[in-house]
């Protein structure tokens, strides 16, 4: 009688999907990930030990549980909440832009990546800067696409507010985190004024200086809102700064090259 | 870095970092323990648990092997000896308790008996698991152990605690206790 081998050889089944993530999660080397809202609606947001490690927008929690496993080649599963103080860190970053101090899980980033992603996470709320200027903050000039990439492939948006970073010529760029209009959505709602950036912009206008200080600014910096217009000078280049007579900013950090 | 490769690599990688290798160690076997722990104890919650039991015990004995040894672990003999132990305590204290073991489904009899091959093909997976459930331990062991999970005879015996020979003529004799009873069915 032949068959009855093979027969049982039908017998071996899949282990349910659950069941790895139980086993990891069982010895402890699981991460857990909990739902939060947002600016942009629900999120998951996974954590490890060390800190924020995936933000994705909510969907289905067997897709998220699977792509984050094929990532990190580590199992995600639900938790009610990040633990007490990652959460309201989380959540403030979540709900109000204020990324500054949330603790980032570098595991599977490369160095160039995560000194990306540090640089960006420095940009405070409703301010922009452009890829070189992630670059050239970085030490690696002329590595503007590479930045740009880096941040389309950011593990952590809105924790990591690679939102901020847009292109030279104030068009706002990709966005890892749903729609390109994502990002649109996220700087208005941290107080940036679209249209009034946009109207220097299209003018060729890349910097603004302060007649009384001397200094000039990224248009978003904090110091350049705060400029009289009646004091207010426009500039399309750092060249152009710096031969009226200008140095550059110290907390924005226009080129100076 | 995660190691890449098969399981070849892994005694090596576990030895080096055991939390990073280890949730390659359980994708890589967990697929063949929970169908061998099914086959032996006929329903998916005991199988479910032993499956986490075993590997969580796994877990634990790597942190305290010397690296040396874990270097030199056939990780998939010696996962399946922490199972396969597992897998007989259950058995032996569910039958002590008079408690059903098997699944509804796998436990019920053929509707359409026929000769072996038709029985098997009609059958479905559930009468030929019910069938295994009745072997006694030595031969459902070695049985499932070959013809389910795929083991070789080798790593059977070490898994078992017992000679390979032993572990060949139990494959044997289970296959045709299997037989038999399918053949019984039928007529």
């Amino acid at each position: 009688m032949t068959g009855l081998p093979e027969h049982l050889a039908d017998l071996r089944a899949a282990a349910p999907p659950h069941l790895l993530p139980g086993v990891l999660h069982r010895v402890g080397l699981a991460d857990h990930y909990a739902i939060r809202p947002s600016i942009l609606g629900p999120v998951f947001v996974a954590f490890t030990r060390r800190g924020v490690s995936r933000v994705d927008l909510a969907g289905d929690p067997a897709g998220f549980e699977a792509a984050y496993l094929a990532r990190f080649g580590r199992a995600v599963v639900p938790a009610d909440a990040p633990p007490p103080r990652l959460a309201a860190t989380v959540d403030r970053a979540l709900g109000a832009g204020r990324t500054r101090g949330i603790p980032v899980d570098p595991a599977g980033l490369s160095e160039f990546q995560a000194a990306v992603l540090r640089s960006a996470a420095g940009i405070p709320p409703g301010e922009i800067r452009p890829y070189a200027w992630v670059a050239r903050e970085i030490g690696r000039p002329g590595s503007g696409r590479a930045v740009g990439n880096a941040l389309a492939a950011n593990p952590v948006p809105l924790v990591v507010p690679c939102h901020r970073v847009v292109r030279a010529d104030g068009r706002f760029g990709r966005y890892s985190l749903g729609a390109d209009e994502s990002k649109r959505v996220l700087l208005a709602a941290e107080g940036l004024e679209i249209e009034a950036l946009e109207a220097l912009t299209s003018r060729g206008v890349r910097y603004l200086g302060s007649a009384t200080t001397r200094i000039y600014c990224h248009p978003t910096c904090r110091h350049a809102r705060r400029i009289t217009a009646s004091r207010r000078a426009e500039f399309r280049s750092p060249g152009e700064a710096a031969r009226a007579g200008f140095r550059p900013c110290r907390d924005c950090r226009p080129a100076t090259a | 870095m995660r190691p890449r490769g098969g399981i070849e690599a892994l005694p090596a990688a576990l030895a080096a970092d055991r939390d990073a290798a280890f949730p390659l160690l359980v994708r890589a076997l967990i697929d063949g323990v929970y169908s061998g722990a099914l086959r032996l104890l006929g329903n998916s919650a005991d199988a479910e648990e032993v499956t986490q039991e075993a590997f969580l015990r796994a877990y634990r004995a790597l942190g305290r092997y010397p690296a040396a040894r874990v270097g030199e672990l056939r990780l998939r003999e010696w996962v399946w000896t922490i199972a396969a132990n597992l897998c007989r305590n259950r058995a032996r204290d569910r039958r002590r308790r008079g408690e059903e073991t098997l699944d509804p489904e796998a436990a019920l009899p053929d509707p359409a008996p026929g000769p072996e091959a038709r029985a098997l093909a009609s059958a479905g997976s559930g009468a030929l698991a019910a069938h295994l459930a009745r072997l006694p331990w030595p031969q459902r062991a070695a049985v499932v152990l070959r013809h389910v999970t795929g083991l070789p005879h080798a790593e059977i015996a070490a898994a078992l605690g017992r000679p390979v020979g032993t572990v060949k003529s139990d494959v044997h004799r289970g296959l045709q206790q299997l037989r038999r009873q399918l053949e019984e069915e039928e007529g």
